[in-house]
């Protein structure tokens, strides 16, 4: 009764001191989320703000494609940093093809049934196991079963492996944007289910799909713990600059490794030179994820329909 | 022929799961067989795999470490996480969401090894200058990366089961007059239960699972941070988890074969030993996924 | 033989699960004839279209029993699929263009079906254009994309390509919905032309286009035919069945 007259006396449509009150909170809880998000934001552009500043002096076009010496403690990273690039290249190789397939299957020919699921509940699974024991996995399987020894190629397949589920959720997301009238459309008119994937289904999800690998790349230059036992090594040597310096069948150096062990298992390292390590895995990987963002953007502003 | 190789691909995720179990298992196994202690193993603080005369294999000290940096690292990121989440679902503008969605993705991105990195060269002395401990690696300074790690995966999943909540809930409550605030309160958050639910143990398989980071920022050193006295829980003491145990001694833990009669020389215990605590890490994070999928899945087949 | 049947269906029922879409449905329907389908939502009309282009297997969790013969073939047992799709035009309520340019849209089938010839491809196009009074509005941008037309040209854009596989059997589902009164009539024109050459279904939810165009009607109710006969029987102030006279009345529906 009292808030009626309230409103009665206040006139219609005039905020009550009830009202008032619960705007008040509206805002301050409001205030309070967005408070939390800046909490982590600043802290986070000021580590990435710190790393830069103190990897300046290092940060030199010949640190990138000089190699190590002095026992890491002088000269630049081009074998780790070539040695990440093969890594990719060869992971990407298998991930790509097999997780895309996956996705294909997934999303257009897995019916709604318990199996579907279980293999959903795989992908999942995939992505969750610790990528140490990825690692343990790719010694037992590739290292020792298949007799590939450490090297490039037990390493690559190792990491293929993990990132797996990254190429095959973007796969699945990117085919159900397309509506599902396009696929009847076609069957309507006697195109196989193949053919309409192929025709009408992949052409259009074609940038999502590719967010997916881009997303690949990124895990696939940062991980370390799975490569750690497979195929990373602590030096090699390369000429400066060699762009085919590992044979697939052999150890690498791997960027992700390499900050690792000169930042714990090497003693006397200038500081300039171990933040400008981390600083170009870190940026690397940040623009290719850009890259995704990019292309994202891109897609949503010349959709066909 | 196309058609048959996607079956073969979609069906690829259970064949390597089935295999990395497997493969784990097989290597470990003689450990298993031989001189696996269900008690001792899981009871024991005394993790002495390289000792001469009395070698001996207890992950209880292990166990608690990761416990430690979980437990710190979900003190950290579960409220950030949910709030950032339930700000980016229901309180922010389209932009600033656009915006904040990729800031979280580039979070996600950066590597592991970046992150311990961190914890070594930044955290490091700031923790000691503000806490005055001996040394900054231990585990609150592995809780707060792995939080921070774990803030991307939480909030993606948290803000997925919020944007869940069906459209007429939150019509019908904003009709009735209920601010932003109270729809979020009183009705998106009790709707979104199982989804947060599911996100934070997610998040905790992340940081069960976490390597390179909590090697480099934990101080590695073998101890039990918890006491039955005040204050319980040390977390400034040096700790060291199951995973990074694993990355730091695989490296010099040689794979001996069985000698005559098949019995493994006692110096190849090591190797395999390791590998049982990647079948007991690879079982929690089994147990974690499958968990937060039953619960994910439960409020689909009841919507 | 004018009055010899194309498409026979024997006691065809499809269940979704337990719940039966379409029970024990037997029909004739002449050659060279338009037969209309009517009745009220829910009543099966979409998914016996789907059934006679073998398109309803596609969807998960259903069962199908009964058969289909056109012009005498099992569809059921000996068709390969994909001729037979080929040999019915579909066109369902919601127009659907591709998200490809309006030439490809009509050549999609023929491409599929190994139709590499552009001379060969560029006459279907016209043609089926043509027929479905879509040509002179785009003949000068058939490179533009098909999903950029409006929703009536998308609908007539649909009908070619229903026609660019030279069906013999046209079946369309409530066309008319999404698209204004103008461009009705003037399919519905197109539809009297073809009818000369193909076999028409057309399910639709006017009456009153039923009405105009059919030569024979049919109307379903909760699955089963309640009543086939000539259009004009259907219409008239006698059809024979009370359900019938309050349906195409409007008493209920």
């Amino acid at each position: 009764m009292n808030t009626v007259a309230n409103n009665l006396s206040a006139g219609l449509f005039t905020a009550t001191e009830l009202t008032r009150k619960k705007l008040l909170t509206q805002k301050i809880v409001g205030i309070i989320f967005g408070l939390m998000v800046l909490l982590i934001l600043i802290p986070l552009i000021l580590l990435v703000g710190n790393l830069v500043i103190k990897a300046w002096p290092s940060l030199t076009w010949d640190f990138l494609t000089d190699v190590p010496k002095s026992g890491m403690r002088a000269g630049g990273i081009w074998p780790a940093f070539i040695g990440t690039f093969y890594l990719v290249v060869f992971s990407l190789l298998a991930s790509a093809p097999i997780g895309i397939l996956a996705g294909i299957y997934l999303n257009e020919y897995a019916g709604n049934n318990w199996f579907t699921r279980v293999v959903n509940l795989a992908v999942v699974n995939l992505a969750g196991v610790p990528s140490i024991v990825h690692s343990l996995f790719g010694v037992g399987a590739f290292v020792i079963f298949a007799g590939l020894g450490k090297s490039v190629l037990a390493a690559s397949l190792t990491i293929a492996i993990m990132t797996l589920p990254v190429i095959i959720v973007a796969t699945k997301e990117a085919l159900s944007a397309v509506p599902m009238s396009f696929r009847v459309a076609c069957w309507n008119v006697g195109a196989s289910k193949w053919q309409t994937i192929r025709t009408i289904v992949l052409p259009n999800s074609i940038s999502g799909i590719l967010t997916g690998v881009i997303l690949e790349v990124c895990r696939a230059a940062g991980e370390t713990a799975p490569i750690m036992f497979t195929g990373a090594v602590f030096f090699k040597h390369v000429q400066r600059g060699d762009l085919f310096p590992y044979h697939p069948g052999e150890q690498c150096m791997a960027l992700s490794y390499h900050l690792h062990t000169i930042s714990t298992q090497v003693p006397g390292v200038p500081e300039p030179m171990l933040y400008a390590t981390a600083v170009v895995l870190l940026g690397f990987v940040l623009v290719f994820n850009s890259f995704a963002v990019v292309l994202r953007v891109y897609m949503r502003n010349r959709k066909k329909w | 022929m196309i058609v048959g190789l996607i079956y073969v691909c979609g069906v690829s995720a259970i064949i390597f799961v089935f295999s990395i179990f497997y493969f784990v298992w097989r290597e470990g196994a003689p450990f298993l067989y031989d001189c696996f202690d269900f008690k001792s193993f899981f009871t024991s603080p005394e993790w002495y795999p390289t000792s001469v005369g009395n070698k001996r294999y207890g992950i209880l000290a292990l166990l608690a470490g990761t416990g430690s940096v979980t437990i710190v690292a979900m003190l950290i990121a579960v409220p950030f996480s949910l709030g950032t989440a339930i700000f980016i679902a229901e309180f922010c503008g389209k932009k600033t969401k656009e915006g904040l969605k990729i800031v979280i993705e580039l979070l996600a991105a950066i590597p592991s090894v970046v992150w311990g990195f961190i914890g070594l060269m930044v955290m490091n002395p700031i923790i000691v200058k503000l806490t005055g401990a001996a040394i900054g690696l231990n585990a609150l300074n592995a809780g707060i990366i792995v939080g921070l790690m774990s803030v991307p995966i939480i909030v993606s999943i948290a803000e997925d089961s919020i944007r869940a909540v069906p459209d007429g809930y939150i019509e019908a409550a904003e009709a009735l007059g209920a601010t932003r605030w109270q729809t979020v309160y009183k009705v998106i958050l009790p709707a979104a239960k199982n989804g947060l639910l599911a996100a934070i143990l997610l998040g905790v398989g992340r940081a069960v699972g976490e390597t390179m980071a909590v090697l480099m920022a934990t101080g590695h050193s073998i101890n039990v941070p918890f006491s039955a006295e005040f204050p319980y829980f040390h977390a400034l003491d040096s700790v060291r988890t199951l995973t990074a145990t694993i990355a730091a001694e695989l490296g010099e833990a040689p794979r001996l074969d069985a000698g005559p009669g098949g019995i493994f020389p006692p110096e190849g215990r090591h190797y395999q030993v390791l590998f049982v605590i990647g079948i007991v890490l690879f079982a929690i994070t089994f147990f974690i996924n499958i968990t937060a999928d039953l619960i994910v899945k439960g409020i689909r087949n009841k919507q | 033989m004018v009055n010899k049947n194309r498409i026979e269906i024997r006691n065809l029922t499809v269940r979704y699960g337990k719940k039966t879409a379409v029970q024990d449905v037997s029909l004739d329907i002449p050659t060279n004839s338009i037969f209309t389908i009517i009745g009220p939502a829910n009543s099966g009309k979409t998914t016996l279209l789907k059934s006679i282009n073998r398109t309803l297997e596609l969807e998960t969790g259903i069962s199908v029993s009964g058969d289909i013969s056109i012009d005498g073939k099992n569809t059921r047992k000996e068709f390969n699929v994909y001729e037979l799709r080929r040999s019915i035009g579909m066109v369902f309520p919601l127009p659907v263009g591709l998200p490809l340019s309006i030439y490809d849209n009509v050549a999609y089938a023929p491409r599929m079906a190994g139709t590499r010839n552009k001379q060969t491809l560029d006459v279907i196009v016209e043609k089926c254009l043509r027929q479905a009074a879509l040509w002179d509005e785009v003949k000068d941008r058939l490179q533009n994309l098909g999903t950029m037309l409006s929703g009536g040209q998308q609908q007539r854009l649909t009908i070619a390509r229903a026609l660019s596989h030279s069906p013999e059997i046209l079946c369309l589902d409530e066309f008319s919905i999404a698209i204004d009164p103008v461009t009705t009539m003037r399919i519905e024109d197109v539809l009297v032309q073809l009818k000369k050459e193909m076999t028409i279904i057309l399910v639709t939810n006017l009456v009153q286009q039923a009405r105009r165009l059919g030569d024979m009607t049919c109307f379903m109710n909760k699955g089963q035919v309640v009543q086939v006969d000539t259009t004009e029987k259907m219409f008239s102030d006698n059809p024979g069945n009370q359900l019938t006279y309050d349906y195409v009345r409007g008493v209920f529906g």
